[in-house]
């Protein structure tokens, strides 16, 4: 520790191979494999207990790998039989709970990892970040006398201190107002591209990872569902649990009728399917809010509303088809419909997403 | 939540002295301390297994059928004393309001300040022929000597009776605890459906703190199995006696393991007694909305009793013996104001002092280990660690004594037939062995206040030091340390005052020569030069009292609803949640 790496001031290439983590045998997350380019910011996501934090845990050295291979840079920190304690891997993190040591001052806790630089630059580094978390003033204060958004700041300026190759962040907007997660979550990728650090963080609030990462891992029960950006995870789900997941949506049964043509409740769906299906095969069909037009003009599917949610500028509401089959739709807040108003959809669909049926039974929010 | 399954999880992982054929620093650590603390148990254990002697047949057909019935009467009577006391007084104080109430939630607690075998002595003084009670007595009715009768004070009774005056506070404690913890619900619901404040108390209340209770209750019974002081001066044939008599009087080592070994037996059966209770107690626990209780108001005549029940224990178990300790030592001063006390407080303090500090640092080793690995190994370590408290400080004498002699007496044979020169006493008789055995009763103490002090701290503390590049033993100096202090004071005070007062050990272990303030008022007691003795015991009373402020404020703040005033700032000097001060009494 005497000594940085001398690839300190890099931004870290991370590359997980085929890796399973767990404890005393039992296996929390299994083959997983991804790569972030230096400079990027990851998030891994999922709901709670899908491993998400135990993962990141593994890349911070906190935890063993029971297979594959962790690599930052192209060394291998993270092997089975061999782990790089995590105080020698140069890579920061940032607490869910913050972790700000309540002997020290602001100050003195930023200073921390970085007590053996010289007194000149390790001032002028506190001062820096100071500024740059917009903290400016507040060298002397104790972690006590701040609010949760000013101790989350200092735990971001305290990890990011030493020059991490890489930065990880475990749930750390949890404990925020809501209406300031992403605000916050943008904030932290702005100071994160300011300090050319690469960056994973872990979440379950998919808003805040839309809002704050270029790729982002899906995670399910110990598996990685997608690797991919915000747009394809909610474009292009790979499975029925991500679809359910990221985004909102419907599941509607339907059936193949031609290539590029599905047949549902709703009438024949056209455009390209994903994959190859054989004509007349049943699938599940995912029905994004924004796939269905409220018309009643020249929409030609009758519907009821059944449940209305106001959400400023528009409304989600939940239809009705004849059938019983249930679909949300959003529409603009100045057409305003009640309960049980009858109303007429139009299909708005620019590509289809389908999974073949019999996978578990149809999913969706 | 994913939390706590991650630290769960993290607390099961893989435990062992090696990885990946690595010696690990920590646990080996910590089981090497488990293991050398654990020798003098092991000794004592081991006299069971060898063939029994001479005198140990002899004390089997003569005296050990009277060391077993008085200490069981002993334990029998303390038991139905504590009881009556604690738990009326810990209900009077926290269930209902009356006169007094606030000061006496305290003042309760006074009597763990005073070593059972100071009450005694000063009991004896005040109550015997020419003490100021029978010559009042004298003097109002005009009898004279054998005229009338008196109930003489060093007897068995006598015995029960100053034990049970210094330890109800271990169930007035533990119980008044298990009251202020119960849920203001079911009390209120049990009020509803018709239960008045006695049938409350005895239908709902006492049954919910009953292992509360016991806990107590076994608490005060280990010290009196542990008791030596009370139970020599009044002359009385017990275990702990027994075993002094039996190395000292019969010089037979052997026969006083074999002895110190049955009563080991006797306290196993009570630690049993209380891992159970407390065990029982984590499921009596009824719901977590806690708000102040509504006291039942007293008035008139029964505020009265109660105001009479509280304070007949706090007179009787402090305020009348220090008021006479304070009176003798005040008409003596010109006989201990002198050098030689003043060496003999140094001394006892510089002793105390080097104990508590081995014993925090012992415990500190401990402690982090089981934090960091919180494996079977190191977790089993701790425990075995922690055992001391329940043994009686006789029988860790003894059992320091028998391998630091063996190994002095080989040592010295080895290097005189190769050698041709004698070691002599290396081990035995000096302050190190004494300082061992006060590690090995007193370590329970301290380590479960650095335990609660550590636990306070969050994990991800110690997960952000290491990923800021602090290895392990930097994050305990740089960030446990630190933010502990407080703890590590309470720690350290907490093994000073119990070494102060322990007696039987350093009466056995002691360095010719080597006296302390407790041994001094006991050997000056003994040669019935009580007042002479008065000024250490009053010294030992008064350094005695720290600990118990110290836990009133502690159970004042830890109680639900207490205002956490600048809590979070740096001064955290006595918010950790105390060891009961076990071993209190260690007379």
């Amino acid at each position: 520790m005497k000594e940085h790496p001398p690839n300190s001031r890099h931004a870290a290439e991370v590359v997980l191979d085929d890796v399973d983590v767990g404890y005393s045998g039992l296996r929390v997350v299994h083959a997983i494999s991804l790569e972030l380019a230096s400079g990027q910011i990851g998030c891994l996501l999922g709901p709670s207990g899908c491993g998400k934090t135990t993962l990141l845990r593994a890349i911070a050295g906190f935890e063993g790998v029971m297979r594959g291979e962790i690599r930052l840079n192209d060394q291998t920190v993270s092997r089975p039989g061999f782990l790089l304690p995590p105080e020698k891997r140069n890579v920061g993190m940032v607490f869910q709970d913050f972790a700000l040591f309540p002997h020290l001052d602001v100050t003195g806790n930023i200073a921390f990892g970085i007590r053996r630089w010289k007194r000149a630059e390790r001032d002028r580094r506190v001062r820096e970040l100071l500024r740059l978390i917009g903290l400016s003033g507040y060298e002397r204060a104790y972690p006590h006398a701040l609010s949760g958004g000013q101790q989350q700041r200092i735990a971001l300026a305290r990890a990011l201190a030493p020059r991490p190759q890489l930065l990880l962040l475990d749930e750390p907007f949890s404990s925020m107002d809501v209406e300031l997660r992403t605000d916050l979550a943008r904030e932290v990728r702005e100071i994160l591209r300011a300090e050319g650090t690469t960056g994973i963080l872990v979440t379950h609030d998919q808003n805040e990872a839309f809002a704050f990462a270029d790729r982002i891992a899906v995670l399910n029960a110990g598996s990685l569902c997608q690797w991919d950006t915000a747009y394809n995870l909610y474009h292009k789900p790979a499975d029925r649990f991500v679809a359910g997941f990221v985004g909102e949506g419907t599941i509607v049964p339907g059936r193949v009728c031609a290539e590029d043509c599905v047949e549902t409740a709703l009438g024949r769906i056209h455009g390209p399917l994903p994959g190859h299906f054989t004509e007349g095969s049943a699938v599940d069909v995912l029905v994004r809010p924004d796939d269905i037009e409220l018309d009643n003009a020249s929409g030609d599917i009758p519907a009821e509303v059944v449940a209305k949610a106001f959400r400023g500028a528009d409304f989600l509401y939940t239809l009705r088809l004849r059938d019983g089959t249930e679909l949300l739709c959003v529409a603009p807040s100045h057409d305003n419909y009640v309960v049980s108003d009858h109303v007429r959809l139009r299909l708005g669909f620019s590509h289809l997403v389908v999974f073949p049926r019999g996978q578990g039974g149809p999913q969706g929010s | 939540m994913e939390h706590t399954v991650t630290s769960r999880a993290r607390r099961a992982r893989t435990p062992g002295l090696f990885s990946r054929g690595r010696p690990r620093a920590w646990p080996i650590l910590s089981v090497l301390i488990a293991l050398i603390l654990a020798l003098p148990v092991l000794v004592i254990f081991a006299h069971v297994f060898l063939p029994a002697g001479d005198v140990w047949l002899h004390l089997r057909q003569t005296l050990l059928g009277e060391y077993v019935r008085n200490s069981l009467l002993l334990v029998f009577g303390v038991g139905i004393g504590v009881l009556v006391i604690g738990i009326p007084v810990a209900w009077l104080v926290s269930v209902c309001e009356f006169p007094g109430r606030r000061v006496f939630q305290w003042a309760l607690m006074l009597p763990l300040a005073m070593p059972a075998y100071i009450i005694a002595y000063t009991y004896t003084g005040m109550l015997d022929f020419t003490g100021p009670v029978q010559v009042l007595i004298r003097e109002i009715t005009g009898l004279g000597y054998g005229q009338y009768w008196f109930p003489e004070i060093r007897s068995l009774t006598g015995a029960m009776l100053m034990l049970t005056l210094v330890l109800y506070p271990y169930v007035y404690l533990l119980t008044r605890a298990a009251f202020l913890e119960q849920s203001v619900c079911v009390l209120e619901v049990s009020r509803t459906l018709g239960s008045g404040p006695y049938s409350g108390f005895l239908r709902v209340a006492l049954p919910l703190a009953r292992p509360a209770v016991i806990a107590g209750l076994t608490l005060a019974l280990m010290e009196v199995l542990a008791d030596y002081g009370t139970v020599a001066y009044f002359g009385i044939a017990t275990f702990t006696t027994g075993i002094f008599r039996t190395w000292y009087g019969l010089a037979d080592p052997g026969a006083a393991a074999q002895l110190a070994a049955v009563l080991l037996s006797f306290v196993f059966v009570l630690i049993l007694l209380e891992r159970w209770s407390r065990m029982r107690a984590r499921f009596h626990h009824t719901s977590s909305r806690y708000s102040t209780l509504p006291r039942y108001r007293l008035r008139g005549w029964k505020a009265a009793a109660a105001f009479a029940a509280c304070l007949v224990p706090v007179l009787l178990g402090f305020l009348i013996p220090a008021a006479q300790l304070a009176i003798w030592a005040l008409r003596t001063t010109e006989q201990w104001l002198t050098p030689e006390f003043g060496q003999l407080v140094l001394n006892t303090f510089y002793l105390a002092a080097l104990a508590a500090v081995i014993a925090v640092a012992l415990s500190l080793v401990l402690a982090y280990a089981r934090r960091m690995e919180g494996g079977l190994i190191t977790g089993l370590a701790v425990r075995v660690a922690g055992m001391g408290y329940a043994v009686p400080g006789t029988v860790i004498a003894i059992g320091v004594m028998l391998p630091f002699a063996w190994f002095d007496n080989t040592l010295d044979a080895f290097m005189r037939t190769h050698f041709g020169i004698s070691t002599g006493l290396l081990l035995s008789g000096t302050l190190g062995a004494l300082l061992f055995a006060y590690a090995v009763r007193f370590l329970a103490v301290s380590l479960q206040t650095v335990e609660a002090g550590l636990g306070k701290i969050k994990p991800s503390m110690d997960d952000a030091a290491r990923s800021l590049g602090m290895r392990p033993l930097a994050t305990l100096t740089r960030v446990h340390l630190p933010i502990m202090r407080g703890t590590l004071l309470t720690a350290l005070l907490l093994v000073f005052v119990d070494v102060l007062k322990e007696l039987p050990a350093t009466l056995i272990l002691r360095p010719f020569d080597f006296n302390t303030l407790a041994v001094r008022a006991f050997e000056l007691a003994g040669d019935e030069r009580l007042a002479e003795s008065s000024s250490a015991a009053l010294a030992i009373v008064l350094v005695g009292l720290l600990p118990v402020i110290l836990l009133s404020l502690t159970i004042e703040r830890s109680r639900p609803g207490y205002k956490q005033r600048s809590r979070s700032q740096r001064g955290r000097a006595t918010d950790e949640p105390l060891a009961l001060p076990a071993g209190a009494q260690a007379s």
